[in-house]
């Protein structure tokens, strides 16, 4: 059977996120933690693949002990398993620091439930935003690696191979790739499912499983957290908003008056066009 | 279907539900609390203020913990004029220690209320919908919820679904109600620095202060409030649904009017509007309290209409009724029935409460509501006592004894001669007193 595994970050909603704006930097207190958009594309890939051809999926995230409760989410959607893994040691850490922590979770679970034929990632984080973590943790586990997949075009167990559709920038890259592959998410992957009754009930009584810095027998204390992050932040600035003309449309003649206004606006630019809806 | 069985379902992580779900899960029953929010309060609103004593029975000590916003010292009651108030007031460092209410804000409240329920060993079902009962010969045996295999059983469901209440209008237990017998309410939280609020209303620390107001609303059955918080204020006005529907007003305007008023305008200047919302108020009181409980079910806070809206008392009856039905729920199981005939001893219990009581007090209120002109309760009368009182203060030369004479004349006139001020006088006086 398949064995997959889906690295997600809990990371504060970004439709509740503010700037402090005498210190530009993000207010997280009092902000509502979600799962990772991104990585939610992932973990609906890998159950939609555990539905097809039947697999197990194990849910990895590194984040404080609260994080258990995205773990729960994941294991309401239909995840296997969830693994926090949660220490104080590994607070503070930058992309270097969380791809190995994050490769070294990846090792330990397949000690624990057999080897891993895939690893799914976000394509990036709503927060910190790089992209690197996926990328990083490949390299480390030298997994072939498929970033911003779009499409799972096929896979075929028995050759162990899979094609896929990448999102880029001035196309679509059709990949083929041997397993074990790491895969970051994008948007159009999928839409993720709701959780079924059954599914939530679980996760209400389900408890992750947490790892902390005890629990790998190998782990180098000088490359986790704070110590292992060589990451300097020089400074951080929010960008000037550009100023956009706006117009106010009336409703005196009517709401369908002026949303056949509205369109007939839009259609005027070179964005219908653009979206490849004109 | 869910396979899982459980003792109890509660519809609704509101106050009623979730105190009904932590009595039960407190004493070992398996409960599942489902709540259609992303999370218990995420959209609930109220004015409001919390009262200590119903919370206390459940969770001794609470405040200590629970998120609370400033104690109340103080509360003021106002009748407005057009450019004028006449005020009443009473405030008690008594209570302080322990304090008597606090303002509160339900986003948080309601979490942290759902999360005891929680700790006590209720199921949460959070962003799920009840879309229906499941009734099997007569008898509720479940819930059907908005979710894939959502089905899911139970041997009583506890309907704590609000003043809307959708589920309890399925089960016939009430009708869609009367426009006069719900208010609707609008509320802005208006941001304003800590010690602004503390000067502008007098407090220190976290000592708050609450403030219901009559008048200016456009001459139709309303009731504004000014809450203070740490550091918002909440403004609201609630109109009855049947003058809005006569008057063609949106009650949004009536805020919007009332925020310009010279007694308000000052308290909120420079305030930022943070945020609007509104939802209903049921004012139908105890003629409108439905059959509270059936075979299978039971009713509990809004949903069963039990707000004490002289006293803007509702989450404490909320939370009062909602143990009352856990407390009920416990001894079925105990006895192993959850008959009509077992579950009417929530009834009984109801009946023995203040919510029963302080409701059949007010008894009479609705139907003045109803029958007298708002026109007069809510703007002429209020608007003569301003005028009366302002000439008895001016010192213009008229003697006193003349100045009595044409106040009482002044009041007379305007509520349509003698008789009917008496009249109008014995009627709020019943009203009160059922
Ligand atoms: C300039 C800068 C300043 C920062 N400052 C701070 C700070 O002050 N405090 C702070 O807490 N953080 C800070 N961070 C964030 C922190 O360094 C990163 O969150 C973390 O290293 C992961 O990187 P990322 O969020 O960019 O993830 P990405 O590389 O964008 O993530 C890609 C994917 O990797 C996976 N992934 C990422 N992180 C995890 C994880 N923890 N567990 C499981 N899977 C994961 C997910 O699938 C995710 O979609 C900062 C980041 C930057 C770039
Ligand atoms: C403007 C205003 C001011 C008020 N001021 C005060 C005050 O100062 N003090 C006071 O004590 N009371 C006040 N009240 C009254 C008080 O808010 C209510 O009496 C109290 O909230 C009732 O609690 P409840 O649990 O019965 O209902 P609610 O608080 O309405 O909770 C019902 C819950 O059920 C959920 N729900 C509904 N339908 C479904 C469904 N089908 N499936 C799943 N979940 C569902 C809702 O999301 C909600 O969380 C005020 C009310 C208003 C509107």
């Amino acid at each position: 059977m398949l064995h997959i595994v889906v690295c997600v970050k809990q990371v504060p909603d970004s439709r509740e996120i503010r700037i402090d704006p005498k210190t530009n930097t993000l207010i997280r207190q009092g902000v509502p933690a979600i799962v990772n958009y991104f990585d939610l594309n992932g973990l609906e890939e890998a159950l939609s693949l555990k539905d097809r051809f039947g697999a197990r999926v194990t849910v990895v995230s590194m984040g404080p002990p609260s994080a258990d409760k995205a773990l729960k989410q994941c294991v309401s959607m239909g995840a296997d398993e969830g693994v926090l893994v949660s220490d104080r040691a590994f607070a503070g850490a930058d992309t270097l620091a969380t791809s190995y922590v994050i490769a070294l979770t990846v090792q330990k679970v397949e000690e624990v439930w057999g080897p891993v034929d895939m690893v799914f990632c976000g394509k990036q984080t709503l927060d910190g935003d790089t992209g690197q973590v996926g990328p990083g943790v490949a390299c480390r586990l030298d997994l072939e690696q498929l970033t911003y997949v779009e499409k799972i075009e096929q896979l075929d167990e028995k050759r162990r191979e899979i094609v896929v559709h990448r999102h880029l920038e001035d196309g679509i890259e059709r990949v083929k790739a041997k397993l074990p592959v790491l895969m970051t998410a994008v948007a159009e992957l999928n839409k993720p499912r709701r959780a079924s009754l059954p599914g939530v009930l679980r996760a209400a009584e389900y408890k992750p499983i947490v790892w902390t810095t005890n629990d790998f027998a190998n782990l180098d204390r000088a490359q986790i957290g704070l110590k292992g992050s060589p990451t300097i932040v020089g400074k951080t600035w929010v960008p000037e908003q550009k100023k956009i003309d706006t117009q106010m449309i009336g409703l005196d003649k009517g709401i369908e008056s002026a949303a056949t206004d509205l369109i007939g606006q839009l259609f005027s630019t070179e964005l219908p066009a653009k979206l490849g809806w004109a | 279907m869910a396979d899982a069985h459980f003792n109890a379902i509660v519809v609704g992580a509101g106050p009623a539900g979730s105190a009904a779900a932590l009595t039960m899960a407190e004493a070992g029953l398996k409960v599942a609390l489902i709540e259609r929010g992303e999370f218990p309060g995420a959209k609930n609103v109220f004015g409001g203020v919390l009262y200590r004593k119903q919370i206390e029975d459940l969770i001794p000590e609470f405040w200590k913990e629970a998120p609370l916003e400033r104690a109340i010292v103080e509360q003021r009651m106002w009748l407005l004029g057009n450019d004028s108030v006449a005020k009443f007031g009473h405030r008690n460092e008594r209570y302080l220690d322990p304090p008597n209410c606090w303002t509160g804000l339900r986003v948080k409240f309601d979490q942290w209320f759902a999360g005891k329920a929680e700790k006590a060993g209720a199921l949460p079902i959070y962003e799920t919908v009840v879309t229906e009962l499941i009734r099997e010969n007569g008898r509720v045996v479940g819930v059907r919820t908005d979710r894939e295999d959502g089905d899911l059983r139970a041997d009583v469901v506890i309907v704590a679904d609000g003043v809307n209440s959708l589920l309890g209008k399925a089960l016939g237990a009430h009708q869609e109600w009367m426009p006069d017998q719900v208010s609707l309410a609008v509320k802005e939280m208006i941001a304003l620095p800590k010690e602004k609020i503390q000067d502008r209303f007098n407090l220190e620390g976290d000592e708050g202060c609450t403030i219901e107001f009559i008048g200016q609303t456009a001459g139709m059955a309303g009731l504004g409030f000014l809450y203070t918080n740490q550091d918002t204020l909440s403004l609201g006005v609630g109109v009855m649904v049947s003058d809005l529907k006569k008057h063609h007003i949106k009650p949004y305007e009536v805020l919007d009017s009332i925020k310009q008023h010279p007694m308000i305008r000052r308290l909120i200047q420079g305030g930022e509007v943070k945020e609007y919302s509104g939802h209903l108020i049921p004012e139908g009181g105890f003629d409108a309290l439905p059959p509270l409980s059936g075979d299978g079910w039971m009713l509990v806070g809004d949903a069963a209409q039990m707000v004490n809206a002289v006293h803007r008392e509702g989450t404490n009856l909320a939370m009062l009724s909602g143990r009352l039905a856990g407390l009920t729920a416990i001894k079925a199981h105990q006895q192993g029935s959850f008959s009509a005939g077992m579950l009417k001893s929530y009834d009984d219990t109801i009946r023995a409460s203040i919510v029963f009581k302080d409701l059949k007090k007010y008894r009479g209120m609705h139907s003045l509501m109803r029958d007298v002109d708002s026109e007069l309760l809510f703007n002429k009368l209020p608007q003569a006592l301003n005028d009366a009182v302002y000439q008895m203060l001016l010192v213009d030369g008229v003697t006193k004894k003349e100045k009595q004479k044409s106040a009482i004349k002044l009041l007379r006139s305007v509520a349509g001669g003698n008789m009917d001020l008496l009249r109008l006088g014995l009627k709020g006086w019943r009203a009160m007193n059922g």
